[in-house]
């Protein structure tokens, strides 16, 4: 038998209950801070932990395409890069430096002054293609950022400047166009919640936050051709009258499209970098001028729906001056017994006058506003405007007399050409539309068919010799339409040496197709007769187009008649 | 009889297991194939719209005037030399 051990000493009575409790203690405590991480106070951790595998990316949506009427595009967005600076935090050798000015395309010296020019933002180049922004980020200068951004880029340069517009910063629309459909182009960048993986691969959706809204595409009126073409010949007119701007527009008879508008002067909305703000002005919606003796076949046709003249009614315009409560109304030629129809075609003023006289006020003021003078056209462009006509109850008689050819009215060029629409069509105004439109559109009756037949008529009679724009003869089309010619207002008061020409027409006159208005503001190379100046225009860019859109001929190509030189009907108005 | 249930329901168990966690690894493959191709279709789309910009730059009208006019001296003909053919009467 092994001697027994000496028994160990007692323990204290109170040493178990306290090791116990003490480890009860700190259990309680650490499952109490655990209750308090997991329920109270959550937020931090969970941030925490989500942020090593989820991310919140955001899905671009890009602006909408805004294209012409084949589908030809006019704006699209394209993602490029921006490189920006930040110059304090630079740090790079003159090596780097050179490398990245060459891949700028931009002398050393220059972006050695950009950096040292700002304190901590500064744009390099804007927009840089995304393979050189790459390349410049393969240089890894410290400083040196690029984002990414939407460029709007327009492929028809200035000749569709005007209608398109121009975004700014973050595709925002600024002008035409672009701001006036920002709702329907623009898109709404979305929010995504993904998963990812430690190679930073996307393994999984979480959630969408916001889903992402694409931009929708435009499509225009406008036809890309008849726009270059009339662009075209409208800057040629400029040049050779040495006019101080104009306009062109181009509607389609049956549908009421504005299928070209083309204005000068214009800009690159490309590179708008030292473009002024009035080159940016859409002067045929948004500029009001006086029309001149465009404004006669109105005042014809709201005799003729009267009833108080036919077309052949003689109007005695001798002397060729007519005197109302002091002021007198002059013609350009004193032309004595004219029938109503050769008050259109060789353009009297006193002849106007006085059929405008024998109306009551408010029947032609009533047959001009439905003509839609008066009221904006209702393209929805930013800035149109709606013209002048004042209500008949102001009229004194010599006003009635001066709005009867032109003058103390104001129009736009689209609302001038719209109004001819009664006249192409059979009495009806059409509704005028940027966008395109898919078939014929319903009009709001104005005049009789059979007052519509009978002006048509006379503006045939215009461009045939014995009236005022036998150069607005097409070879191979019957054409008609009306001239004017208007004093400038100057201030208050007209004057004497500055003119706006113009001329309004359609063709073919069997089935009108087209109707164009060409206005050519202050022509200072001599001619400044509407028949002169602006109806040459009309001649090549109605024929051009109307074979461009292969429409019959109503006429055989030798049907232009030129009077001989020095026969020519002037007109004043 | 019940020990042999048992064992029969682990296995099944574990099959169950086993075949979630591939499909879920087959899932996430796929997944990260379609972003990729997503992200493709993104950048076909933004290539697209240059292609779009260059071909219509190339064929601004003001353009193919100058080369028919200047390089290939091509003129338009004038009203009498155009024969209109009338559709009807073909």
């Amino acid at each position: 038998m092994r001697p027994a051990k000496a028994p160990a000493p007692p323990l204290p009575a109170f040493r178990a209950p306290v090791v116990f409790g003490a480890l009860l203690f700190l259990l309680l405590l650490l499952l109490a801070r655990s209750l308090y991480l997991q329920r109270v106070d959550n937020g931090f951790l969970q941030a925490q932990g989500s942020s090593r595998y989820s991310r919140d990316l955001e899905v671009p949506a890009h602006r909408g395409r805004i294209v012409d009427r084949m589908g030809e595009p006019l704006a699209i967005s394209t993602p490029v890069k921006a490189i920006w600076a930040w110059p304090e935090k630079i740090e790079a050798t003159p090596d780097q430096l050179r490398a990245l000015a060459s891949a700028l395309d931009m002398p050393p010296g220059e972006l050695n002054r950009k950096l040292a020019s700002a304190g901590d933002f500064i744009y390099l180049k804007r927009p840089v293609a995304p393979d050189v922004a790459d390349h410049i980020a393969a240089l890894q200068i410290k400083g040196i950022h690029d984002e990414t951004e939407y460029w709007r880029y327009y492929p028809g340069g200035e000749v569709m400047s005007q209608i398109v517009g121009f975004t700014g910063d973050r595709d925002i629309g600024q002008e035409g166009i672009e701001l006036a459909q920002q709702s329907w182009l623009g898109g709404k960048p979305g929010n995504r919640r993904v998963i990812i993986n430690r190679r930073g691969e996307i393994v999984e959706d979480v959630a969408s936050i916001r889903a992402p809204q694409e931009g929708r595409d435009l499509a225009l009126a406008i036809d890309s051709r008849l726009q270059y073409l009339a662009f075209r010949e409208l800057k040629a007119a400029i040049e050779l009258n040495k006019a101080q701007a104009g306009a062109i527009v181009m509607i389609d008879a049956q549908t009421g499209e504005i299928v070209a508008l083309a204005n000068w002067p214009v800009y690159n909305p490309n590179n708008r970098t030292r473009t002024v703000r009035s080159k940016m002005r859409n002067r045929a919606l948004t500029d009001t001028f006086e029309p001149g003796s465009s404004m006669k076949p109105f005042t014809i046709a709201a005799a003729l729906d009267a009833g108080k003249v036919t077309p052949s009614t003689i109007i005695d315009t001798a002397p060729g001056t007519l005197t109302i409560g002091g002021a007198t109304i002059h013609d350009a030629h004193r032309e004595g017994a004219l029938t109503v129809e050769q008050v259109i075609q060789k353009s009297s003023n006193v002849g106007a006058a006085k059929i405008a006289l024998s109306l009551p006020s408010s029947a032609m003021w009533q047959t001009l506003s439905e003509a839609g003078f008066g009221t904006a056209p209702h393209t929805g462009f930013p800035g149109e405007v709606g013209g002048r006509l004042r209500p008949a109850k102001t009229w004194r008689p010599i006003e009635q007399a001066t709005i009867a050819y032109g003058h103390g009215i104001s129009v736009n060029l689209v609302q001038l050409a719209r109004a001819y629409t009664v006249f192409s069509s059979d009495g009806e105004l059409k509704p005028v539309s940027l966008l395109k439109v898919d078939g014929a559109v319903a009009g709001r009756p104005v005049i009789t068919p059979e007052t519509a037949r009978a002006v048509r008529h006379m503006l045939e009679m215009v461009v045939l010799p014995g009236g005022t724009a036998p150069k607005a003869q097409v070879p191979g089309y019957r054409v008609a339409g009306k001239t004017g010619t208007a004093h400038k207002l100057d201030g208050k008061t007209y004057s004497a040496t500055e003119y706006v020409a113009s001329f309004v027409g359609f063709a073919p006159v069997s089935n009108p197709r087209l109707i164009v208005a060409v206005m050519i503001d202050q022509p200072s190379a001599g001619q400044y007769y509407g028949g002169a100046v602006a109806a040459p225009v009309f001649s090549s860019v109605m024929g051009a187009a109307l074979r461009m859109l292969s429409v019959p001929t109503d006429a055989p190509v030798n049907n232009v008649v030129v009077p001989p030189e020095g026969t020519d009907v002037k007109e004043e108005t | 009889m019940m020990a042999r249930l048992n064992v029969l329901l682990l296995v099944v168990l574990v099959a169950c297991a086993i075949s979630l966690v591939t499909s879920r690894h087959q899932a996430r493959k796929l997944f990260v194939d379609l972003e990729r191709e997503q992200a493709r279709s993104r950048s076909l789309d933004v290539e697209f719209g240059q292609l779009q910009i260059e071909q219509s730059t190339w064929a601004m009208p003001a353009r193919v005037e100058k080369v028919a006019r200047d390089q290939l001296h091509m003129q338009l003909p004038d009203a009498t030399r155009i024969e209109v053919m009338d559709e009807l009467k073909r």
